[in-house]
């Protein structure tokens, strides 16, 4: 399975990247695709994240061809 | 009830008389309310030359969409409106305009104050300002 990985603002910066597609060969959490994504760095206590654009949980669970996204608190407004 | 994203400077004013002319009948509203922000040249006691409001385009115009429905449905209310700068905003200039139209002012209030509340605490928006000592995110308290 695909997954299409997404970084933005500060999180964006840290990884170095703001995109990656990642293949599983079984349905993993969110907080898995992290690791998986990110390189070893720690996951910030704040990181929202999100699947097909709505906000989830770490433990959620992924689907083939999903959009996962990370990202610090919001400031818009 | 539109959520528009822009990347230029907008009159919120403008868009207000613009939006009101084209989609709502005249006599049928007797309430509008609306809050405008504006970009400050100061900000946690430091001079702010630029900002640059990044966004997630996608998932921010869904939220956006998503939240304008929802105020329809929980307030009564007969129409609303969002607009919302991204990309690079001098101070003086608007960031956000939220608006309500009803009949009375008490439900045109609260939805208006519904919108922008729920925009800033969820849309995915984030601010990077410029300043005398260089760039920072705006709340950027990420510590891995």
């Amino acid at each position: 399975m695909s997954i299409n990985v997404q970084f933005f603002a500060s999180l964006r910066e840290q990884q170095g990247k703001q995109q990656v597609t990642l293949e599983f060969t079984r349905p993993i959490t969110v907080l898995d695709i992290w690791s998986q994504a990110s390189d070893g760095l720690k996951m910030p206590n704040n990181t929202l994240c999100a699947i097909n654009m709505e906000y989830v949980k770490t433990d959620a669970v992924t689907n083939d061809g999903d959009e996962v996204a990370f990202f610090p608190p919001v400031t818009g407004g | 009830m539109p959520a528009i994203l822009l990347d230029r400077v907008f009159n919120p004013w403008d868009e207000i008389q613009r939006y009101q002319t084209e989609e709502l009948r005249s006599g049928l509203y007797g309430a509008t309310a609306s809050f405008v922000g504006t970009m400050r040249d100061f900000n946690i006691d430091e001079k702010v030359s630029l900002m640059t409001l990044e966004h997630y385009p996608e998932m921010t115009q869904h939220f956006l969409n998503e939240l304008c429905n929802r105020c329809l449905k929980d307030y009564d209310i007969n129409n609303c409106l969002i607009v919302h700068r991204f990309g690079d905003i001098h101070p003086g200039e608007p960031i956000v305009l939220t608006a309500a139209w009803s009949a009375h002012r008490v439900q045109a209030f609260d939805a208006c104050r519904n919108l922008i509340e729920e925009l800033k605490s969820h849309a995915p928006f984030w601010k990077k300002e410029a300043t005398d000592k260089g760039e920072r995110w705006v709340h950027d308290d990420l510590k891995p």
